[in-house]
């Protein structure tokens, strides 16, 4: 097993930087640089301005240049300097990630257990009224945009009924400690972990309920019944265990994407997060940021893959582990 | 000889007399709205409007300005002009103290100027004039130009020419100065906290040089990127200001009929944001004049006050707003005519040709305007292809002269010298900005009227000067002036007094107060 994740490790090394380098020309593909967007925002310019802005930027190099500079910084494990933020992309970046790890962690969770809870009921009760109320919350949950659904969350829950607040990480001013704090940023997570939640708990409550009704058809289910087994052991045991493999999969894909996956959840709620530095740099032109949040981007979905892997070793013993 | 000394004080405590006829209360935390998150609060190193709006309650300026754009004390208590308009001392504050208890003194002022040579790229255009700074004493700080410079006592607001404090930035690098990340200004407001992505906090200034001001102890400027989750924020009561610009335009209507809330269009009195489609003057059906005046008689700029700015604007006459110096009216006028305007596209020999419009990437409003424009355009038979771009797209775009017509907007400044002629001289013809004579009309009368305008003296040799510029360049139409903007500033009732000098927000938490 050592040897598969020491393969694992040293693959993911080259797929980064080969990701690195892809996003660093990709990047300048677009129209218009940091400079020019500077010089926008100031709603004046001349020469002497824009050009100090790309020397101090480097931008005043060749492109080659940039990119050994950039490649340089990133095997020292330095993201570089953001020109929008004015500070270090790595303080940047990890200033951000707690806010967004408990969001999009939060969103998993609450999606991943809902999901297969939802997914196992409406197996479970196959054909009745609640596996068809259940498919059809979670149809449109799947195909409503998630923007959509931030909105409405906001009008019903903070305008209408003023339950919970519409923005943020915490109430600002209120200095709130301990666990009034901790109570203060659950109000502020509820609608945008619930939002995020909503769309993969029903990928999951949809794919939990299809494996498990394929999964009841194999030969092994009807040997568990003929053997006199309870209905609600088969289901545990074997239905569901056998079952999780595809929801496994999904999970991991999420998981990968706890970083980056909440630019529009975060934009919304105005959410302390990652998605919105990346979303902000993305309009800034921050190359140096942008590809400093690709960058971890990338490492999350590639470590995550590599964990999947693994997981899917004890979910299904029969995986063997091929170096 | 002194020609005149204007005195200043007395004006000042005319204008406060009105703004303050209900007696102001002490105490109590302003929440605002800022968007974007500015890059930094150092204004003298960044101007983007953000940054100028929180700065502006931090840092000061020599002088601030009434909604006429009469020059109100600032740092400077009094100002007088020399017989030959060369010469302009002025007279600063005694007992100022910067932030951190340090005196602010001329040396301060000789100082900023420098600074802001370096690194303000208007102020460096503003002081181009400058022949030296000299200040014999503490409190005297006298400015010699090569030649006089009419729009002069119009630079010293805070955003264009705030003062620096000498001690902190002398013999620093001024870019990489680790006091940029904590501003130390001589405003009303210092600056306690900033958590990225989230609020700015400022905090009341106990030692500020104004007994009594500022009235209030805290403001918070939260950064909500969500133009909807912004209007949302302030109907749920979270915030109480929302700054011009800070919500959609038809958003406007409802938050101002909810409880408890005022709506203003003043205090944008200095920027009179004018608004203009670029016609590129260079090549294609958009060279021809007879076409351009086509494009004024094809729009209905009116349908575009009322339905698309709800009302919040006026029809643009030509190239000065009307808030601005020297302004006039008496010029072509170009009313909505449809029929005047196929004619002309007639006349030009117009036949078909697709022309490539860049609306303005700043939101749904403006999405919505171009798309009305296209409409007007396309009833009259002129051909025209939306080409969707994000900002920094546009501003390439716009800066490589890579379009045929692109919406903008851009502030005046007051003055026809400092925020006019820059859009339509020759020698603002330069590839890389988007600012400047993009549309690339070249006219020797209009470069001479600008160059003449900005050094004549008095006031009434200038008034006539850009008066006959602004009739030449209506008639020549090198671009197609649409509306005056107006970016309303939305607040709770009870937050009284913010908006009153020329710059709003900018520097109206100085005097404003909470009626609880």
């Amino acid at each position: 097993m050592l040897a598969f994740i020491a393969q694992r490790l040293a693959k993911a090394v080259v797929v980064l930087l080969a990701i690195v380098v892809l996003n660093f020309f990709l990047i300048r593909m677009a129209p218009g640089d940091p400079a020019m967007v500077m010089a926008g925002e100031a709603g004046a310019s001349d020469k002497i301005f824009v050009d100090q802005l790309r020397e101090k930027f480097g931008l005043d190099q060749p492109l080659p240049v940039q990119l050994y500079r950039y490649v340089k910084g990133i095997v020292t494990l330095d993201l570089g300097f953001s020109f929008r933020q004015q500070m270090l992309v790595g303080k940047l970046i990890a200033e951000r990630l707690p806010a967004t790890l408990l969001l999009t962690g939060t969103a998993f969770v609450i999606s991943l257990a809902f999901g297969v809870l939802f997914g196992t009921l409406a197996a479970r009760f196959a054909g009745t009224w609640a596996d068809t109320a259940i498919t059809v919350l979670a149809l449109i949950f799947y195909a409503t945009p998630l923007f959509w659904v931030a909105l409405m969350a906001i009008l019903l829950f903070s305008v209408q009924m003023d339950w919970l607040p519409s923005f943020g990480y915490e109430t600002v001013g209120a200095n709130y400690t301990g666990f009034a704090h901790m109570l203060d940023v659950g109000a502020h997570l509820i609608l945008p972990a619930t939002t995020i939640g909503l769309f993969f708990m029903a990928t999951y409550a949809r794919m939990t309920r299809a494996s498990m009704l394929e999964v009841q058809r194999h030969d092994f289910v009807k040997t568990a019944r003929a053997k006199g087994l309870r209905n609600s052991v088969i289901q545990r045991r074997h239905v569901l265990r056998n079952a999780l493999l595809p929801v496994v999969t999904l999970a991991g894909l999420q998981a990968g994407t706890l970083v980056g996956g909440a630019v529009l959840t975060e934009t919304v709620f105005a959410w302390p997060g990652i998605g919105r530095l990346m979303y902000e740099a993305l309009l800034q032109r921050d190359y140096n940021l942008l590809l400093g949040v690709f960058v971890v981007c990338s490492a999350m979905v590639l470590a995550f893959n590599l964990i999947t892997d693994l997981i899917y070793r004890s979910v299904d013993p029969r995986i063997e582990f091929a170096a | 000889m002194l020609k005149r000394v204007l005195l200043g004080l007395v004006m000042a405590g005319a204008f406060s007399t009105a703004a303050f006829a209900q007696e102001p209360k002490s105490g109590g935390v302003v929440n605002a709205v800022i968007q974007p998150e500015p890059p930094s609060l150092m204004v003298g190193l960044v101007q983007n409007g953000p940054t100028q709006m929180v700065a502006g309650n931090i840092y000061e300026g020599l002088l601030r300005y009434s909604p006429k754009l009469e020059p109100l004390p600032g740092l400077a208590e009094s100002w007088s002009v020399s017989e030959d308009g060369k010469t302009y001392t002025f007279k600063l504050r005694k007992g100022v103290t910067w932030h951190d208890n340090k005196p602010f003194t001329s040396a301060d002022v000789a100082f900023s100027i420098e600074f802001l040579k370096q690194t303000h790229p208007r102020a460096r255009g503003n002081l181009a004039m400058l022949d030296k700074v000299e200040t014999p004493d503490d409190s005297t700080v006298v400015f010699t130009l090569k030649q006089p410079f009419g729009p002069f006592l119009g630079i010293f607001e805070v955003g264009s020419l705030p003062m620096i404090p000498k001690h902190i930035y002398e013999g620093t690098d001024f870019k990489t100065n680790p006091a940029n990340n904590t501003p130390v200004g001589t405003g009303p407001f210092m600056f306690k906290e900033w958590q990225k992505g989230s609020f700015i906090r400022l905090v009341k200034n106990p030692n500020y040089y104004i007994k009594g001001l500022p009235h209030l102890d805290e403001i918070y400027w939260h950064v909500i990127p969500d133009a909807a989750a912004r209007a949302v924020a302030f109907e749920t009561g979270k915030v109480d200001v929302l700054p011009g610009g800070s919500v959609e335009n038809f958003d406007v209507p409802r938050l101002s009929k909810l409880k408890n809330v005022c709506v203003t269009g003043a205090g944008w009195e200095f920027f009179s944001p004018h608004s203009w489609l670029w016609l590129n003057n260079r090549a294609g059906p958009t060279a021809n004049k007879k076409f351009r005046q086509a494009l004024m008689y094809a729009i209905d700029r009116n349908f575009a006050k009322d339905v698309i700015w709800n009302g919040l604007a006026k029809v643009a006459t030509g190239p000065s707003a009307s808030t601005i110096k020297y302004y006039t009216d008496k010029v072509t006028a170009y009313d909505y005519d449809p029929a005047k305007a196929k004619a002309l596209l007639k006349e030009a020999g117009y036949n078909g040709e697709k022309l490539r419009m860049l609306p303005l990437p700043y939101g749904e409003t403006w999405q919505r305007w171009a798309e009305a424009v296209k409409q007007n355009l396309q009833d009259v038979g002129v051909n025209v292809e939306m080409i969707a771009t994000d900002v920094p797209g546009w501003n390439q775009k716009v800066a490589d002269w890579d379009y045929d017509i692109a919406f903008t907007y851009l502030y005046q400044y007051g003055d026809p010298a400092l925020g006019v002629g820059r859009n339509y001289i020759s020698s603002q013809i330069s590839k890389g900005s988007p600012f400047n004579n993009v549309e690339g009309y070249s006219n020797p009368e209009i470069d001479q009227l600008f160059a003449d305008g900005a050094t004549a003296y008095p006031d009434s040799k200038r008034e006539e000067i850009y008066v006959k510029a602004q009739k030449i360049l209506t008639d020549d139409v090198p671009v197609a002036w649409q509306l005056e903007l107006q970016f309303p500033t939305i607040t709770r009732c009870n937050v009284k007094n913010l908006i009153t000098t020329a710059i709003g927000v900018n520097d109206g938490f100085r005097d404003a107060w909470l009626d609880k």
